[in-house]
């Protein structure tokens, strides 16, 4: 049997390539053969979960509440000091300088990330703007969102923290930080599939195992720009998918 | 859980209330008028066992109530009562876990020196194997209309529990 494995389709493009590593990693491993499939955009994503076509998803913590509780996949692990975090930014000469300054008709400009999305509305919130009374663009990468905030297409752009850190200085020199969230408990995890159970415990303790010293996993780690795995038990991830379900409508 | 000591308070001008919990307990609460804002950006976040007890706090939670970890696990929720909440807001809210549903509502917390904060509270059931087994409650920043719309609200669902309850003592 060959499994399938894909990847939140948030992943930062700088880690396509980290992700093929860690696939040929896996593989060897686990002596098992494993087929990475890099959907696009979450639509096509959560159509091939739907169709039972995932066995091993990196997911986003949005997508992680139909895939256990739906679904019946498990948690393995998450990434080692990797929370999501979500950035509201304006262009740095834009007269908002706080959330409160915001006013109904405001031009978001953000993707298609759920979770970051999710946590933007919500940083929102203390200007009683809402989805109703203010208009959003979706584009196809932070990079655009900046762009659109420095063209002054859209006043108010969301981003992953992680991905804004990125951007380049010069961009980040012209944008200005409103809020940043600092939850810290929502994160993206490692799940397996129901077809995969009996495998669950030997992959765990591959993972983890990755960023000890001598490991020839550390260097894929590096490749994923992630620092290492630590254990996510059920009910961590239950918990998570818990303050999902408070954080949702 | 024990009573407030006027020693924590932020100010030495407090008010002084008796607060009787659903429990049967009573607790004397000490109130100053000195609103704490939320923190932008972040969540507080709780989980109680399924009478109620606290059992998880993150660290806004611990910053904005002013309790340690260690004072905060084991004790009911309702240390955060403030005297200024209607007791039917607490009744809707377990009314509407106990259906099983999702609770959103505004509420004014009491912290450990007699402050108090605003949030915009939603509560949900913990559910394990078709089991309440507890709680989850997440706390986020409320926009200040919301706050002016419910301390009026409050205020006057206050004044008729208050109606009411003094023509229930009147009763012969």
């Amino acid at each position: 049997m060959t499994l399938q494995l894909t990847v939140s389709p948030d992943f930062t493009p700088d880690h396509i390539a980290g992700w093929y590593v860690f696939n040929t990693w896996l593989q060897r491993h686990l002596g098992t053969r494993i087929h990475l499939e890099l959907y696009d955009d979450f639509t096509s994503q959560r159509q091939a979960i739907a169709a039972d076509k995932v066995d091993l998803i990196y997911a986003n913590p949005y997508d992680a509440a139909m895939l256990v509780r739906e679904k019946g996949f498990s948690a393995i692990a998450a990434p080692i000091n990797q929370p999501d975090e979500a950035v509201i930014a304006v262009a740095a000469g834009s007269a908002f300088h706080m959330v409160e300054d915001l006013q109904p008709g405001l031009r978001i400009v953000n993707t298609s990330d759920p979770d970051v999305n999710l946590i933007g509305m919500i940083m929102l919130e203390p200007a009683d703007l809402n989805k109703d009374n203010t208009k959003t663009q979706q584009v196809n990468s932070y990079v655009l969102v900046a762009k659109n905030l420095l063209t002054g297409k859209a006043d108010v752009g969301f981003f992953l923290k992680d991905a804004f850190d990125a951007l380049s200085a010069v961009i980040l020199r012209q944008l200005k930080v409103l809020v940043s969230s600092q939850i810290s408990v929502v994160r993206h995890t490692l799940l397996i599939g129901p077809r995969c159970g009996a495998m669950k415990e030997t992959l765990r303790s591959l993972l983890l195992s990755m960023a000890q010293p001598g490991s020839d996993g550390k260097g894929v780690l590096e490749s994923l720009g992630l620092e290492g795995w630590e254990d996510q038990d059920q009910e961590a991830t239950e918990f998570m998918i818990d303050l999902m379900d408070t954080l949702t409508e | 859980m024990t009573d407030m000591d006027p020693a924590h308070l932020v100010s030495d001008r407090y008010r002084e209330y008796s607060l009787r919990h659903f429990d049967g307990k009573s607790r004397r609460v000490l109130v100053v008028d000195h609103e704490v804002p939320f923190p932008d950006g972040k969540l507080i976040v709780s989980r109680t066992d399924s009478q109620g007890i606290i059992t998880h706090a993150n660290q806004a939670f611990i910053d904005m109530s002013g309790y340690t970890r260690d004072e905060l696990i084991g004790e009911p929720h309702y240390i955060l009562r403030h005297p200024d909440m209607p007791a039917a807001a607490f009744k809707d809210l377990w009314d509407t876990l106990g259906r099983g549903e999702k609770w959103h509502g505004y509420v004014k917390n009491l912290r450990k020196d007699g402050a108090y904060y605003w949030v915009y509270a939603t509560a949900i059931p913990n559910i394990r194997e078709n089991q309440v087994v507890g709680y989850t409650s997440v706390r986020r920043k409320p926009s200040r209309t919301r706050i002016n719309a419910c301390i009026e609200l409050y205020a006057r669902m206050r004044a008729e529990e208050a109606s009411h309850d003094a023509a229930t003592h009147s009763q012969p």
